[in-house]
């Protein structure tokens, strides 16, 4: 079931800035959905427009198959959101703003409820703390005990662990696969790419405005990145200046490179090793390096 | 309807007015007290009667309406400004919550803080002034009716400003000298004739003039011109903040 469904959509502003430029994107229902981006990017943009807080220039956005515009109570009432900024009533106590925010979605009040929200974030000692005397890391806690105080279908996470301790962004990964195991579509923002490679089923990439790739994790790590294998070899023989022509090896003093794109080339390793074996080349080490999102996002971003 | 989302607003709103008792209530009563000491009992006992009503007594509708017009304005124009400024507005635009039920969350409240306070002050000042209410029904209704729409207008402008000193901007140069100039501390019919034309532009004189009405019989101009002037304002605002909401103006990017 498709939870977030966009079609062409565009976002253009007063002084002509293009934020989006005709966005199709579709998210499955349960999926942990990661948009990957440089500042400015058009990330936040785009979850503004979904969750009703900027307009839309023109397309269509739809939640479980309901326009966001015309039938803005039912779709807003699945979507929790944090935003990027911590924003918070700082006079309110935690457990009160929880409760405005559970009232705000026309919730019938559970204190039950929210006392588990506390709990899972590891807030249920500061529940009667007026909200400015919190640290930030707390803070943002809250904000997202608030989006998840109406039992959302769909959470978003606007930068979610921006300026977070690595203990905290850890707990908050956990959380938010706990979350998915409870049929929560999760989609996040992030400028970590090591979150979106550690919690993503699916990653999209944008910049200035357009998608230029959304995919499937693995399958983008394999789709777009480099498999690079480092032999390191013993002794030399004189069929080797043979082998390095034929594979287009790099070599590094007793080092072997090979590199395998499956955008450009058919993988060679097997028949490389065989290669090497036949010749009686002597082989201490065999590594093998997969590029990782970081360089596939960086090569895309900086085209 | 989204009953419990208007609810959380005005609850909110409310425990904030409570939890700030002593800028909500204890400063426009005491603002208010000091209107009657010095205007009622230092000068006032030097003036006579006004209409056959004690001056003091005279002052009391006149200084409640100028309390409920200032309260009103204030209290909803800081109640939508604030998230607009803390940036808390989010969660509002992005929760199932329609625009007019936004605005009866935010408005409602402003009224019911400046309900709270007009009745205080009358209450208070009861204690120490002779004060006749010869139509409370009407008294009453008056008290709500001024609420609801300057707290409209007060949210129009919270609305519109994107700095606190606008916030200030209309109560301070236009609804302040608008009050004082409209009967609040005498009678239209004591001024030379010139100004007394010259005030039946001002809105608020019709406002105070049937509000004392309500109290002691006696009105500047006819009450049901007076009951249709309000009226006219409040349309006047639910029109124009339907259209905020309508177009996201201020609001949305």
């Amino acid at each position: 079931m498709i939870a977030i469904d966009i079609k062409n959509l565009n976002k253009s502003y007063e002084n002509g800035l293009k934020a989006l430029k005709n966005i199709n994107l579709s998210v499955r229902s349960g999926e942990i959905f990661a948009l990957l981006g440089p500042n400015g990017a058009g990330k936040s943009t785009l979850i503004n427009i979904i969750c009703g807080i900027s307009k839309k220039t023109s397309g269509k956005v739809t939640i479980f198959g309901k326009d966001n515009i015309l039938d803005y109570k039912f779709t807003r009432s699945k979507i929790g959101l944090v935003p990027q900024e911590i924003a918070t009533d700082s006079f309110e106590k935690v457990i009160n703003t929880l409760k405005f925010s559970r009232g705000l979605f026309n919730k019938v009040p559970s204190y039950e409820y929210l006392s588990f929200i506390l709990k899972s974030l590891n807030l249920v000692t500061k529940k009667n703390n007026q909200i400015r005397t919190l640290s930030g890391g707390m803070k943002r806690r809250v904000m997202i005990a608030k989006a998840l105080s109406h039992e959302p279908k769909i959470l978003f996470l606007d930068e979610p662990t921006a300026g977070v301790d690595v203990n905290l962004r850890k707990t908050l990964w956990n959380f938010l696969n706990k979350l998915k195991k409870n049929g929560v579509t999760i989609f996040l923002t992030t400028h970590y790419i090591e979150e979106a490679e550690n919690i993503a089923d699916r990653i999209g990439i944008i910049n200035n405005g357009e998608i230029l790739i959304t995919e499937n994790k693995k399958k983008l790590i394999e789709k777009l990145g480099e498999k690079k294998i480092i032999i390191t070899i013993n002794s030399s023989h004189n069929k080797l200046s043979y082998i390095t022509k034929k594979y287009q090896l790099k070599k590094n003093k007793n080092k072997l490179s090979y590199i395998y794109n499956s955008k450009k080339n058919i993988d060679l390793s097997a028949s490389l090793l065989s290669d090497l074996v036949k010749s009686s080349v002597k082989i201490d080490d065999i590594e093998i390096e997969k590029s990782n999102l970081e360089e596939i996002f960086l090569n895309m971003v900086e085209k | 309807m989204n009953l419990r989302g208007i609810f959380a607003i005005y609850h909110f709103e409310m425990s904030r007015m409570f939890r700030t008792v002593s800028q909500s209530i204890a400063s426009p009563v005491l603002s208010t007290a000091l209107y009657f000491i010095v205007f009622g009992s230092a000068i006032g006992s030097k003036i006579g009667n006004i209409d056959g009503v004690n001056y003091t007594s005279f002052l009391v509708p006149g200084l409640i309406m100028l309390t409920i017009l200032n309260q009103s304005v204030s209290n909803a124009s800081f109640g939508i400004y604030f998230p607009k400024f803390s940036g808390t507005i989010y969660e509002i635009l992005s929760a199932p919550i329609s625009p007019i039920e936004i605005t009866c969350g935010y408005v409602l409240a402003a009224a019911s803080k400046s309900v709270l306070v007009g009745l205080i002050i009358l209450i208070t000042s009861a204690f120490f002034i002779e004060i006749t209410i010869l139509h409370p029904f009407w008294m009453l209704l008056f008290l709500i009716l001024m609420s609801i729409t300057f707290s409209l207008f007060g949210f129009i402008i919270g609305i519109w400003a994107n700095d606190f000193q606008k916030i200030q901007l209309i109560p301070s140069f236009i609804l302040t000298p608008l009050t004082f100039l409209g009967g609040s501390f005498y009678s239209i019919s004591m001024l030379p004739d010139f100004w007394q034309k010259l005030s039946y532009v001002n809105p608020i004189v019709y406002l105070i003039s049937s509000f004392r009405w309500s109290f002691y019989g006696n009105s500047d101009v006819n009450v049901v011109v007076s009951i249709s002037a309000t009226f006219f304002f409040l349309v006047l605002c639910m029109v124009f903040v339907s259209w905020i909401f309508k177009t996201g103006y201020k609001i949305k990017t």
